[in-house]
């Protein structure tokens, strides 16, 4: 067992898949020399070279295509947009290719791709770099989305990625590279597609991934101050989406709130509360909650972001308007 | 190429024509849905193209892909099939005209959304490269796919890291409904790959021994490390952009003057004036095309459409 960051256990990941597997390589912007924009591939190019380690141009459909193209052919291309506001620019290839390819020409094709790219706010990087888009991209079906929320996670997650068949959205949170968790020795693979629960709780269900672990982690110790156990679900792959944890969890407790960063408007919230009303409806002893970004373009000046962002009291709040 | 080649490309023009005029019938009859786009008048470059590679070349290609898939060697009856939507069809009936594929055969598409199969070629060469095949990638486009940024992203990263593509523009002098002097800022489009450092070359499209000759030629410069290189390639289709095109834009007389430049005559005349051959052997393969399309369609016909666990099946590989 080693305490490391989730930048560490991102890179150990791709390390140890790049020295177990030679068809693996990454490619992306700065990937290489630079060593990566946020310094997850930090010394790779050294040790793997550039033909493993493949700086490109600042092409993002180019990169997104091309990685496409080199796991058509039997490699397994990890490709990385230096953030998920640039994945807009390579949208036709994630959707209209990575998603559709294997299922269009009826399994002739596997695309064992993943796609590392950066989400969320809280960098005061102004409202283009800034977005939690998850669910747009949970939205397609031929697409896989993971996004961790704890180192262990992240290494576990990633390399089963990188040794999947299917295309794969992987994506980390801006502001949690120096986030430290447990990660345990040796190989620990941690299913795609399986949601858990991150702490036990009996009074109310948060359901959450990503960021909105840590807040809630939060806002669950301010809650047990005052006698309230929150059980918190982390759901780390939003698709295909593990909803058995929730519905056990909301069996038992019969409220729930779901803390996203994202927007509020055809979000995560949203998908997870309608499968409880459709699921559980019987159960439900509370209007369910949703705690999201504000529906607001994310500015620049710090106290306004931070409004707009969620927070743990946000949270807090949520809790005691369904108790 | 020995006579038995000869009559074989010939086999393949003739086969493709003569399955697009009955897919045109199926169409109109409603028993092919959605866009189909035909390939007529422009055999002679998939044709003479496919017939220039090793057979661990790579082929992929825009929406208008059932000639090409003929040239690769999918069956005609799997084609048409897949025009019908039958589980017999190359892609089990869930591509549909612009969606036919077999990795097998070294066709890998049958892309549909323009521009957008040209960084994949890219990938299929960088792949190649880093996995140290020989195998060169063989990226088939229109004139109006290079208007669009994925061609320029394509081109300028198989430069880059000197990778084997040939690019093929087939210039049928239309971007769906729109001319190439009107949605290009240059009308040459070979003229396009300098902006790259690209060799390139421009060639006549109605003469399939023309595009064969220059396909081997620049075909082998790729293989030889020397890098991507594009292959623009003058041709013309006979039909509308889909089965829906009022043709607005076009004067019939336009169409008539190409259909004298016929590929399917223009090829009937070099083996007659090469002594290879003429009259019987070839009207002989005319009849067996008939035959071969008309029990194709008999085929597709009484074949089993796809099952609900199709519906369900392959949306993942794990």
């Amino acid at each position: 067992m080693a305490r490391i960051t989730m930048r560490e256990a991102i890179s150990q990941a791709l390390w140890e898949e790049m020295e177990r597997d030679p068809a693996v390589f990454i490619m992306g912007e700065e990937v290489g020399v630079w060593g990566g924009s946020y310094a997850v591939t930090k010394g790779f190019y050294d040790h793997f070279g550039g033909d493993r380690v493949r700086d490109t141009p600042i092409a993002e459909a180019g990169i997104v295509g091309a990685a496409i193209g080199a796991a058509l052919v039997g490699q397994r291309p990890v490709a990385e947009l230096m953030t998920i506001n640039f994945a807009f620019v390579a949208m036709d290839h994630i959707v209209n290719e990575a998603a559709k390819l294997h299922y269009m020409f009826a399994g002739q094709f596997k695309l064992p791709l993943v796609i590392r790219t950066v989400g969320g706010g809280g960098r005061q990087l102004g409202a283009t770099h800034s977005q939690t888009p998850d669910a747009i991209f949970a939205h397609f079906p031929g697409l896989k989305v993971v996004a961790p929320s704890t180192p262990e996670d992240a290494k576990g997650l990633l390399k089963s990625a990188i040794r999947s068949d299917d295309p794969i959205l992987f994506i980390e949170h801006a502001t949690m590279y120096q986030v430290r968790g447990d990660v345990a020795d040796g190989e620990n693979l941690i299913p795609i597609g399986k949601s858990r629960i991150q702490r036990p709780g009996k009074d109310v269900t948060i359901i959450t991934y990503s960021k909105g672990v840590e807040i809630s982690m939060k806002a669950a110790d301010e809650l047990a101050k005052e006698g309230v156990e929150a059980e918190i679900v982390d759901l780390r792959t939003l698709r295909p989406l593990d909803m058995e944890p929730v519905f056990e969890s909301f069996k038992k407790t019969n409220r729930a709130v779901v803390v996203e960063e994202g927007w509020k408007s055809f979000g995560v919230g949203s998908e997870i509360a309608s499968r409880i009303y459709e699921e559980c409806f019987d159960y439900v002893d509370a209007p369910i909650k949703r705690v999201a970004q504000d529906e607001v373009p994310l500015p620049y000046n710090r106290t306004l972001e931070q409004v707009a962002l969620p927070q743990a009291e946000d949270v807090v709040t949520a809790v005691k308007e369904v108790l | 190429m020995n006579k038995k080649e000869h009559l074989e490309l010939y086999h393949q023009m003739v086969l493709i024509r003569r399955t697009e005029e009955r897919g045109a019938e199926l169409y109109q009859q409603g028993k092919i849905g959605g866009f189909m786009h035909l390939y007529i008048g422009q055999e002679a470059v998939s044709t003479g193209l496919i017939a220039a590679r090793q057979p661990n070349d790579r082929v992929i290609t825009a929406y208008r892909d059932h000639g090409v898939a003929i040239n690769c060697g999918i069956p005609v009856n799997e084609v048409v099939a897949e025009l019908l939507g039958k589980a017999t069809g190359v892609s089990h009936g869930k591509g549909g005209s612009m969606h036919m594929a077999d990795p097998q055969k070294n066709f890998w598409g049958g892309h549909a959304i323009v521009g957008a199969h040209l960084p994949i070629a890219t990938g299929m060469a960088l792949g190649d490269k880093y996995g140290n095949r020989n195998n060169v990638t063989i990226c088939m486009f229109g004139d109006g796919a290079t208007n669009i940024g994925f061609f320029h992203e394509a081109l300028n990263m198989s430069k880059v890291w000197k990778l084997p593509v040939l690019w093929v523009c087939e210039n049928n002098k239309y971007g769906m409904g729109t001319a190439v002097d009107r949605a290009s800022a240059v009308s040459s489009i070979a003229m396009k790959a300098r902006g790259y450092d690209m060799p390139n070359e421009c060639v006549e499209g109605m003469d399939v021994m023309k595009v064969y000759e220059a396909a081997q030629k620049a075909i082998e410069a790729v293989r030889s490390g020397k890098g991507p290189f594009l292959l623009e390639i003058q041709t013309y289709r006979y039909r509308g952009h889909s089965m829906g095109d009022p043709e607005r834009y076009r004067r019939q007389e336009e169409v008539r003057k190409w259909e004298e430049q016929d590929p399917i005559g223009i090829y009937r005349q070099y083996l007659a004036g090469n002594k290879i051959a003429s009259g019987k052997p070839l009207d002989e393969i005319d009849e067996q095309v008939m035959d071969e399309v008309q029990k194709a369609v008999e085929f597709a016909e009484a074949s089993p459409e796809p099952t609900m666990e199709d519906l369900y099946a392959d949306v993942y590989a794990d």
